[in-house]
């Protein structure tokens, strides 16, 4: 849109300057009226008019001000993708060592369930050597730009709760997830767009549901925004069939005129804050869909991500993650269920890394060339891992909190790391052990954020996204 | 949990403040967060842990337009303040806020006229009781308990399943609407099942601590859920009724308030010693249905008794007949030998119960070891289980199960290469229903036909065919046998391993919902005997065998007799006339319920309760008994530990925080802001309260009138304070911009649901019609299908009236919360809620502008206006408007609609737009008014959408 596009629909030229100052300059209608109405008595700010996403700055300075979040639900195996275990190979077809298995609380397997070797080849990649996965050529092409963490570990073996676990902190449904508290903590850079957005590209929705992307007790405007690849990108964004983008404009400029009026007679300024709700929405209307349009992509960078305009995959998102981020977007988090392989563990990790490698790779070089890496973080990782011992016939794996891997690109983490091991078995984390609390306290500091400090008053208690917990792994920091 | 309260630096702190205010409004928070949490401070110097007593009522310098004790209490503080309360709002203002707040629902337009031209002086008092009386007075507070209850239509978690409960959302309604005293409301949900005389009411009424969510995904443990459950019924209690944060001491003592950690504990062993029970629930015209049924099977009876001389001695030679004809029984001790997908818990009877994830198409098996030498049958019991679907005995939403198949290895203990794969040549069961096809839910997309009936299906070697029970309504819910025989008895000396293999593969496709036709409770046993077959006696009826005939009360002899008359051949008339009422008995409806466990039979046994080292529930600590925390009243001497003691001692009326707590959620509706900020905490860390003297006033009031809460209702909604216009100048605003003082009347957006209901009723679309199943609201398709919901989901748009039904009944799935409702921040339910945020969003201005239902509510109200308002444009803007904002426009703003009117016939006369298209309704086969056109039509459509996306048409003011 620009102002001359209203200039054929016979409005009156003060309100079209009004409008065009509101929706151009990103300038809050309720903060102006405020600003008026206080202006005119003399006092001191008040509290209605103040924009509660615009941009804050942290407790410290900030490595990463922006984040892509791959989600990988279902839990990844890490000892197929991730952790090079040749002692596994040796033990395979056998009985874990007893002492292994004190206390272990299993999903599917039964306790005398025997151990699976590794079902694929690793090399090393690039100056740091990385060992990855033949399932993760790509990846191994921008080895030295990641950090791979193998000595992750969680509270939860079961998916819903722990996805909620790694994404809010709690196994309990109802705080808010990182996403969340990033908006919460840093605010919103762009005025027409929603600052935390969520995709579900998998073959099913993550677990754990909505309350991954939810804001809990936080205002509900942190709560991520599913956005769709395909058909309307966000709920209710397109006119009712009949409207079309004419009638839309002026009936908003009656609204805007009748509130406006009726904020002169009540003096309310919650009314000057649904005014610039409603600029706000419209200017969404125009703005999401030219985001959405991946036609607009040159050839060779769809070509990296394997990404095609209208195919909702996962390639899809990593490129429309990597738009909206250039568009001031904070947060960006795409769920690809896909990883839950209790059977069918070999083909499905073939089919499964098919469809992500490239586009996971390719969104950290294209962040790279771009100049975006160096203050955009990309973590990719799942709820948990995956049990040595085998489940079913010979080709399957169970639900494991132990030990599993993630990795980490851009926004301060250190390039070309590999952090902690797990022991021969790769069943527990053994050295420099990252629980998911220490991961979250590790990202928020990123983000510029104590983590003990960046917390929310409610019932009567200080929240925060790692309850009592959490250490910052200084050694994940460039 | 709780953590250490951090100090935060001075910019975080002003951008949490300046984000608290943004939304939801902050406790007048700031220096005490930075209190040492390690001092704990005696409760006797916290007002809101002394019981309430009624304070005077002030008498304030100026008293003109007082009208009630509020108003004086409002008075004096606004005295102190030097300021004036506002005047009076105007009649059509008032009645649109009182009706939005008695009954969610906008005043019609001849109510706004009826109310207009009532110039007597108590006009707006008979207002109020005319909504008390509504049956809508029930939807709109019965939503508001129903935030706190976490009421929510699905399981949450990975499945999501629905679950049954709305019997208890219409329960909360009903309560609410015959105005049960809020004591009793709060004993009958806690503890209704132990009332004496509970009846199905009181039992439906404890869905209220069912409505934790509950995890069934594979792999699952189910006792760590029904723990997640118990920590969030804690929760729930100490949110809802109590006032205070119990859950803090789930894992150590309170930092702030004098909680013990043994407290919680102690609270929770009086809440710890239930089933999670469902069961069937029937609508009150169903339940006349059943009296009647009931009372025409007992004649019946009756006349068959009265017509049969000597019934008494035929049925006692019955008796005597078969008493004995049994043979030995051995139970077999089964261990489950397959994957854990479905979880087993094991009882002392040798029953297994099936629980938690429920696959739909699977075969469970089974390992048993006997020494007998010699085996000529099997039995299979099906057993009731309160903890089963509607107490089973299967696990489908009905409690049925189907077995597919039977089967047996035999391993001699002696030889174990030795082994029988047991070959069935007959099947008998007690019951078996005939022959029929798998009901739609149990579809599993093979295309092929799979039936269910006689018994001898599950020894065909047919895996397309099982036995089934589902005896119809009424009667489905007991204990079922069958036998099988073997071709030949199983003969190995030492003994042997059994592996039983227990095909249930009659369930749908879909193991992501309610799906499953599986086993509930059953045991297996064995006997010697051979050429048996299954007793065709109900297991109670065999009970009362065990009591002498004349010690028999007269129910149980009726027992005894309705089951003999079956086997007399002389009676087959009236034995059919009974069958032909059976089939008319009503379907109900599962509602989930508390049950206690009754303290003995295997799977009744007493639970103790211990301590859990820091919460966790794998790490028990010392056993305590119930309790409540000492600083709070105490219990009665002699009390018991049941949860009807606990149900009875939190609306104790020595309750320092239940009166106020709900005098407090009744303020913050009505104004805004609670009385006390902080509504779900009255402890050391709460807001301190803006009025202590009214909130202890309205307390003591509330409990003096016997806990009537309409009657507060009516002080609240007919106080000067609560008459007075919300408008506000900036001088006062500055001054008090959350309006807690209450020099003015409160304005503030109404509730998600409100805000959908609102465009219904004034389109004239809304279907007002109470109760009954959720509905199925119209929706976009793509959020109940993978990948946006993690299972495909049942979401069959509402086409007929209930697509207008008010949004209280909108079916709510945990994980996908339906989005207009949480655009407006509707809890989803995942825990207790009872201050929600108020957020003014971009997502909403897209809801309301584009959202299908209030695009169809501007076509519909468009209608209306041209149908009803008048024949010009002026008559039928100002009709438009009233009908939405419940006043007239003013002369300013039917200037503005009428320039966009103006612009849209312009518009559309050019043919920019299709007028059919933005005009279509689902009316669209009701010709249009007459003298009427399409383009008019539209247009009006386009004026009336603007009007329902005003401000002032969502918010009360």
């Amino acid at each position: 849109m620009n102002c001359q596009s209203h200039l054929r629909q016979n409005v009156n030229p003060r309100l079209l300057a009004r409008r065009w100052f509101f929706k151009e300059c990103g300038v809050g209608v309720g903060a102006v009226a405020l600003g008026h109405l206080l202006r005119q008595q003399g006092f001191a700010a008040s509290p209605a008019g103040v924009n509660p996403m615009a941009p804050r700055q942290p407790h410290f300075a900030p490595k990463a001000k922006r984040v892509i979040y791959l989600f990988m639900a279902g839990a990844p195996s890490h000892l197929e993708l991730f952790d090079y275990k040749p002692e596994l190979a040796k033990w395979d077809g056998k009985l874990p060592p007893a002492e292994l298995l004190k206390g272990y609380r299993a999903a599917f397997i039964n306790p005398n369930a025997t151990l699976l070797g590794p079902k694929f080849k690793f090399k090393s990649h690039g100056q740091s050597g990385m060992r990855l996965s033949e399932l993760l050529p790509r990846l191994g092409e921008v080895a030295d730009d990641i950090a791979l963490v193998k000595s992750m570990h969680t509270d939860a073996f079961n998916h819903a709760p722990g996805q909620i676990f790694i994404n809010t902190g709690s196994q309990q449904f109802g705080r808010p997830s990182l996403g969340a508290w990033t908006t919460y903590g840093l605010g919103c850079e762009s005025t027409d767009l929603p600052s935390y957005v969520v995709f579900s590209t998998g073959s099913k929705g993550p677990s754990g549901g909505a309350s991954n992307w939810g804001n809990g007790f936080l205002p509900s405007l942190h709560q991520g925004v599913l956005f769709r690849n395909s058909g309307d990108p966000v709920l209710y964004l397109s006119n009712p069939k009949g409207v079309d983008d004419s009638i839309q404009r002026e009936s908003l400029n009656t609204i805007q005129r009748l509130n406006q009026k009726h904020l002169d007679v009540v003096g309310d300024p919650e009314i000057a804050t649904r005014i610039n709700s409603f600029e706000m929405a419209y200017r969404m209307q125009s703005s999401a869909p030219e985001l959405m349009d991946l036609a607009r992509e040159p050839r060779h960078i769809l070509d990296l991500y394997g990404a095609e305009p209208g195919k909702t995959t996962f390639a899809s998102a990593c490129l429309l993650a990597r738009r909206m981020v250039e568009r001031g977007v904070r947060f960006v988090q795409i769920f690809h269920e896909a990883w839950d392989q209790h059977g069918n563990l070999t083909n499905d990790l073939k089919k499964n890394c098919l469809a992500t490698d490239r586009a996971s790779a390719a969104l950290v070089r294209d962040l790279k060339q771009r100049g975006l890496l160096d203050d955009t973080l990309v973590i990719w990782g799942g709820e948990f891992g995956r049990t040595p011992m085998v489940q079913g016939g010979n080709d399957g794996r169970d639900h494991h909190p132990n030990c599993f891997s993630m990795w980490l690109a851009g926004g301060g983490v250190k390039p070309g790391l590999t952090l902690g091991e797990s022991d021969d078995f790769g069943f527990n984390a053994a050295r420099d052990k990252v629980h998911v609390h220490d991961l979250n306290a590790t990202l928020l500091r990123l983000l510029g954020f104590d983590h003990t400090r960046l917390t929310y008053r409610f019932q009567g208690r200080d929240f925060r996204l790692t309850d009592v917990h959490g250490e910052v792994v200084e050694k994940l920091i460039a | 949990m709780m953590m250490r309260t951090p100090n935060p630096s001075p910019r975080a702190a002003l951008a949490a403040t300046l984000l608290l205010i943004a939304a939801i409004r902050p406790a007048s928070q700031g220096a005490e967060t930075t209190a040492k949490p390690s001092v704990r401070k005696d409760p006797a110097t916290h007002w809101a842990f002394q019981a309430p007593s009624r304070p005077p009522v002030p008498k304030p310098r100026d008293a003109r337009g007082v009208r009630n004790a509020i108003d004086a209490f409002i008075r004096e503080k606004l005295d102190h303040e030097g300021l004036k309360p506002s005047v009076e709002a105007d009649k059509a203002a008032l009645l649109r806020r009182a009706s939005l707040d008695l009954i969610g629902l906008p005043p019609t337009v001849d109510e706004v006229d009826a109310f207009m031209a009532d110039k007597s002086p108590g006009a707006y008092e008979a207002l109020v009781d005319r909504l008390l009386q509504s049956p809508h007075y029930g939807e709109r507070w019965g939503r508001l308990w129903l935030d706190a209850a976490r009421y929510a239509d699905s399981d949450g978690f990975e499945k999501d399943k629905p679950r049954f409960v709305w019997h208890y959302r219409d329960w909360v309604v009903n309560a609410l609407n015959r105005n049960m005293p809020y004591d009793q409301f709060v004993i009958e949900q806690i503890a209704g099942d132990q009332l004496p005389q509970a009846g199905a009411q009181e039992r439906i009424a404890t869905g209220f601590l069912r409505n934790s969510m509950l995890n069934e995904e594979g792999g699952v443990d189910p006792e760590q859920f029904r723990m997640e459950s118990m920590f969030d019924r804690m929760d729930c209690i100490g949110k809802s009724v109590l006032g205070l944060t119990i859950q803090c001491a789930q894992c150590h003592d309170h930092k702030y308030d004098p909680i013990q950690q043994e407290d919680y504990y102690r609270i929770f062993a009086f809440l710890n010693n239930d089933h999670e029970s469902s069961m069937v629930a029937y609508t009150p015209e169903e339940e006349r249905k059943r009296a009647d049924l009931l009372r025409r099977m007992r004649d019946a009876e009756e006349g068959l008794r009265h017509r049969t001389a000597g019934w008494e001695e035929r049925m006692a030679a019955w008796e005597d007949s078969v008493r004995n004809n049994q043979p030995e029984w051995i139970p077999l001790t089964c261990r489950h030998e397959g994957e854990n997908g479905e979880r087993f818990y094991y009882y002392d009877d040798a029953s297994i119960r099936a629980a938690s994830y429920a696959p739909t198409m699977w075969t469970a098996h089974f390992e048993a070891a006997t020494t007998m030498p010699l085996i000529g049958a099997f039995r299979l019991e099906q057993l009731p289980d309160p903890n089963l679907p509607c107490h089973g005995p299967g696990r489908s939403i009905k409690g049925m199960a189907a077995l597919s198949e039977f089967g047996v290895e035999a391993v001699d203990v002696a030889h174990p290469t030795n082994k029988i794969a047991v070959k069935f040549v007959k099947a008998t069961a007690d019951y078996s229903n005939s022959e029929k096809d798998l009901e739609s839910e149990f579809d599993n997309q093979s295309g092929k036909r799979r039936p269910y009936g006689p018994v001898s299906f599950a020894i065909d070697g047919k895996e397309d065919t099982a036995w089934g029970i589902d005896a119809g309504p009424g009667r489905r819910n007991q204990a079922r046998k069958a036998v099988f025989l073997p071709d030949r008895p199983i003969a190995f000396e030492s003994g042997a391993t059994l592996h039983f293999r227990l095909m249930q593969n009659h369930g749908g496709s879909n193991s992501d919902d309610n799906q499953n036709h599986n086993l509930g409770r059953f045991r297996l046993s064995a006997t010697s005997a051979t050429n048996v077959e299954a007793d065709p006696l109900p297991a109670g009826v065999r009970d009362i065998f065990k009591i002498p005939r004349t010690e028999r009360s007269p129910s149980q002899v009726a027992a005894v007799f309705s089951y003999w008359r079956t086997t007399v051949p002389e009676f087959a008339s009236v034995n059919r006339e009974i069958e032909g009422l059976w089939k008319e008995w009503p379907e109900g409806a599962p509602t989930l319920t508390l049950a206690r466990r009754a303290g003995k039979a295997p799977g009744e046994e007493t639970r103790s309760t211990r301590m859990f080292k820091r919460g966790d529930w794998l790490k028990p600590d010392r056993a305590v008994t119930p309790g409540t925390p000492s600083f709070l009243h105490p219990l009665p001497a002699n009390a018991d530990s049941s949860r009807l003691t606990f149900a009875r001692w939190t609306v104790d009326k020595r309750s320092p925080t239940t009166a106020r707590v709900m005098m407090n959620r009744m303020w913050q509706a009505y104004f805004g802001t609670g009385i006390v900020e902080t509504s779900e905490d009255f402890g050391f860390q709460s807001a301190a309260p803006s009025h202590q003297a009214l909130l202890d006033w309205l307390a003591s009031e509330f409990m003096d009138r016997g806990w009537d809460i309409k009657a507060m209702h009516r002080l609240i909604a007919t106080s000067a304070t609560y008459r007075q216009s919300s408008h506000v100048t900036p001088a006062l605003y500055s001054r008090d911009p959350y309006n807690r003082l209450l020099a003015r009347g409160p304005r503030v957006r109404v509730d998600a649901e409100i805000v959908r209901d609102i465009a219904l009723a004034t389109s004239g679309l809304l279907q007002p019609a109470l109760g009954g199943p959720s509905v199925y609201a119209p929706a976009p398709d793509f959020l109940f299908k993978p990948p946006t919901s993690y299972g495909p989901k049942t979401w069959n748009e509402e086409q007929g009236p209930n697509r207008y039904r008010r949004a209280l009944y909108t079916f709510r799935f945990r994980s996908i919360p339906y989005p207009v409702l949480q655009n407006f921040d509707a809890p989803n339910g995942d825990f207790s809620c009872v201050r929600r945020a108020r957020s003014n969003t971009p997502l909403q201005a897209l809801t309301t502008m584009n959202e299908v239902l209030f695009m169809e509510s501007a076509q519909a109200l468009a209608r209306r206006v041209l149908e009803n308002g008048g024949r010009t444009d002026d008559e039928r803007l100002s009709y438009a408007f009233r009908r939405v904002l419940s006043r007239a426009p003013t002369v300013a703003e039917k200037a503005d609609l009428k320039e966009l009117l103006g612009q849209q016939r312009k518009y559309l006369a050019e043919g920019w737009a299709n007028p059919r298209e933005l005009a279509k309704s689902t009316e669209a086969d009701r010709s249009l008014p007459e003298g009427v056109n399409p383009t008019q039509l539209a247009c009006y459509t386009v004026v009336s959408r603007v009007l329902l996306n005003l401000d002032e048409a969502i918010t009360k003011e």
